[in-house]
């Protein structure tokens, strides 16, 4: 599945800070694959779920939050420069986290209810 | 061994004469050979010093021995055993080996196989942490015997997993001593000067008897130093020659010490006036336990110390010390507010106060500190009483404000009765208003962890948070006891099933030398089996192949246990750590075929654990990857393990 985005003021704007120039297309297939490909899998789980690292999915924080966070990090997560991982790659990655559902709610959950 | 004293009529050389006489003519080959190479006929390539078993050697010690003189008098080890029977050790977990033929002989034959029971490993490692993970069901150590060079080598970070856990553990290696009379070739490689100086650096004691009554006071001793808190292994080398002789008749009696146990170490009466002053007066005191509580009665101390002064813990899961089900159950970020800090048996107090970054330049990490710069610290801690140079488990040192080198457990009701004392009584309003906070920060907190599950609920591969509710669901009436040091990887049943009891969780292995998991479990499931317990093994895929021979162990000596494998199929924390130099070199981490970088995974091809487990006597069932799946799979697997058998799920999970 490929996605075309329509991005507000703040993605475009976050558009404009990865260099990528204007409007362009993020493509949530492609992000998945990116996703496993990057080793974010590793620490937030496959479905973004979170695991030693925290959740990135459902509701991703704003891209240029994003991707701000990424190239730089605070703390255990370790910073990816653009050299190993692409704008592109990285709003692919984005619009992927955006297609990833919201959980049932755990009250609708026997298991999570015994 | 030199031997002072005559020798008896019949001697331990005697009767080894009949086996060694394979061994004897080994003995004369070496001058045949000079000869022939010094009149220059022959032109023999130089040999090496230490030469690798001849086959009539390798025969005497596999083969079935000749028929042999029978041996006179009443064996030493036969006494040995007289020794052993005196100190209630009922289990003896052991890979068998000819260095300690003579005590195992009598062991089974002479002692009957009982107290201790003989149970049939696949490695030493394993042998050594069935009976770490024995204790800490049971609170009663196991002995297991060794051989004394490659089978202690092989039980070597067994033992270091038990010396950073304070756990005892008796072990005893076989070591034949005389080089002039044992017998040539595998036996003389398998022997040492001195066995014990490979495990000296992280045992609490070890020693060489020399005599049969040399060995009573040594096995005594032995125990007794081990199960003095801080507990932890000793070791015995255990001569072959001595274990083989008959008693001699030295016109002295051999006598068994009586064994009294040590009571543990308290804390000093000023000290412990003081840090309750200390916690008395605190605005936000926290309590921080690791290997706090060793029994029921430790739990409900801590719990009382708590809600006397209202006071958040943390429990970090050295042991189960605090139930996760108590309003005063916080995360480890709650030391961020304290103003007063009480470390119980802590195994690291300086990343209690400060945080380490694995996120520095150039990958070299960065110190932080989590507490305030007038937080006060009290350590209660026997470990300070056990301090080796060479290893580094003690930690990076932190000062502290009131230092007690002294067992928490022995201490805690000292330190409560102090501490009633100490509360003046206009603090009595701001403690309990404390506790009110905390009862809402914790149904808060509640809330949030099963939301968090909630997340990838059906996903395939299984959520971590999923398997462990779907394993939940099928225990929770049950009188169930966690053997496995799985939550340390997700934590979920730490976080969402309800532990109260001091076996509902047994904490890790203590020097995360990973392959503990496995034998653990089972050795935990042999004292649960005992105490009518239902053991859950939430087992590693990875920990799992290092020695996958104690599934056999369990199976054949009927030790139940649920085991339901964590297959993330990759050793995970490695995983992470690749990425993330790959990161720091800004290099795209290569993966090969697999989806961890190269060498971190498990996979290409998957290993089927369950067809494994199903081959060394187990019910098995799996791959399961799908969620819906697995309740109907665990409910068959339940029942056999309530039928007594162990019993093994392969799921693939979550990476974590």
């Amino acid at each position: 599945m490929r996605l075309v985005r329509r991005f507000g003021p703040a993605a475009l704007a976050a558009g404009l800070a990865l260099g990528c120039g204007g409007a362009f297309a993020a493509s949530a297939e492609k992000g998945k694959a990116a996703y496993i490909q990057h080793g974010c899998w590793q620490c937030h789980g496959m479905q973004a779920q979170g695991g030693p690292g925290p959740k990135l999915a459902p509701d991703p924080i704003p891209i240029e939050t994003f991707t701000a966070f990424v190239r730089t990090t605070n703390r255990a997560m370790p910073p990816y420069s653009e050299a190993i991982l692409s704008n592109d790659d990285l709003a692919d990655i984005h619009a992927y986290l955006q297609t990833i559902p919201k959980p049932a709610d755990y009250k609708s959950i026997p298991l999570l209810n015994q | 061994m030199a031997r002072k004293q005559p020798r008896p009529e019949v001697s331990r050389r005697k009767f080894l004469a009949g086996a060694a006489v394979a061994g004897a003519t080994t003995a004369l080959a070496p001058p045949v050979a000079k000869a022939a190479a010094t009149d220059g006929s022959i032109s023999a390539p130089r040999r090496p010093s230490a030469l690798p078993p001849t086959m009539q050697v390798a025969v005497a010690e596999t083969a079935t021995p000749k028929e042999l003189p029978r041996i006179g008098g009443v064996p030493g080890s036969d006494f040995m055993v007289d020794v052993i029977k005196t100190l209630d050790i009922k289990y003896l977990p052991s890979n068998p080996a000819s260095s300690f033929r003579a005590i195992h002989e009598s062991l089974i034959n002479y002692g009957g196989n009982k107290m201790p029971e003989f149970l049939t490993c696949a490695h030493e490692e394993s042998a050594v942490a069935m009976a770490h993970g024995y204790f800490k069901v049971a609170g009663k150590p196991l002995m297991t015997l060794c051989h004394g060079t490659v089978g202690l080598q092989h039980a070597a970070m067994g033992i270091y997993n038990a010396w950073c856990d304070r756990v005892p553990v008796i072990v005893v290696g076989g070591n034949d001593l005389d080089a002039a009379h044992r017998p040539p070739g595998v036996p003389t490689i398998h022997s040492a000067q001195d066995i014990n100086a490979l495990v000296r650096d992280f045992t609490k004691w070890d020693d060489t008897p020399v005599s049969l009554q040399h060995f009573a006071q040594s096995f005594v001793r032995a125990y007794k130093i081990a199960m003095t808190p801080p507990y932890g292994p000793v070791a015995i080398s255990l001569d072959a020659g001595l274990q083989q002789e008959p008693i001699r008749n030295n016109g002295e009696k051999l006598y068994i010490p009586r064994h009294v146990p040590t009571s543990p170490p308290q804390g000093d009466s000023g000290a412990v006036k003081e840090a309750a002053r200390l916690l008395a007066n605190a605005q936000n005191p926290v309590i921080v336990a690791d290997r706090a509580a060793r029994s029921e009665n430790g739990v409900r101390l801590l719990v009382e110390l708590a809600e006397i002064l209202q006071a958040q813990v943390i429990d970090q899961g050295g042991r189960m010390n605090f139930p996760n089900t108590h309003y005063l159950r916080r995360p480890p970020t709650a030391v961020g507010n304290a103003d007063v800090i009480l470390g119980l048996e802590l195994t690291d107090f300086w990343a209690i106060a400060n945080a380490y970054i694995d996120n520095g330049e150039h990958g070299v990490g960065v110190n932080t500190s989590r507490i305030k710069p007038e937080t006060k610290l009290i350590s209660i801690n026997a470990s300070e009483l056990l301090t080796k140079a060479n290893y580094q488990d003690f930690q990076r040192f932190q000062s502290v404000d009131v230092s007690m080198p002294a067992d928490a457990e022995a201490t805690l009701p000292a330190l409560i009765e102090a501490v009633k004392a100490a509360i003046p009584s206009d603090r009595k309003a701001a403690i309990e208003k404390r506790g009110e906070a905390a009862r809402k920060a914790y149904a808060e907190q509640r809330e949030r962890i099963r939301q968090a599950a909630a997340l990838a609920w059906d996903a395939s591969p299984i959520s971590t948070a999923r398997m462990s509710m779907e394993i939940w669901a099928h225990i929770k009436d049950l009188d169930w006891s966690l053997v496995s040091v799985s939550g340390v990887g997700f934590n979920w049943p730490n976080r969402l099933w309800p532990m109260e009891k001091h076996y509902r969780w047994l904490g890790a292995s203590g020097g995360y030398g990973v392959g503990y998991g496995a034998p653990a479990s089972v050795g935990a499931a042999l004292a649960n089996r005992d105490l009518g317990r239902f053991s859950v093994n939430i087992q590693a895929d990875g920990d799992l192949m290092y020695a996958p021979g104690v599934l056999w162990t369990a199976a054949r000596h009927n030790i139940p246990q649920l085991a339901v494998m964590f297959n993330n199929r990759g050793y995970h924390q490695e995983v992470m750590h690749v990425q993330r130099l790959s990161n720091f070199r800004n290099r795209v981490a290569n993966l090969g075929n697999d989806m961890g970088p190269i060498g971190t995974s498990i996979q290409n091809p998957d290993i089927e654990y369950h067809k494994l487990a199903e081959s060394m006597g187990w019910w098995a069932k799996g791959p399961i990857k799908d969620p819906a799946q697995l309740g109907p799979a665990l409910k068959e697997a339940v029942a056999v393990v309530k039928s007594g058998q162990p019993a093994l799920l392969n799921v693939w999970t979550q990476p974590r």
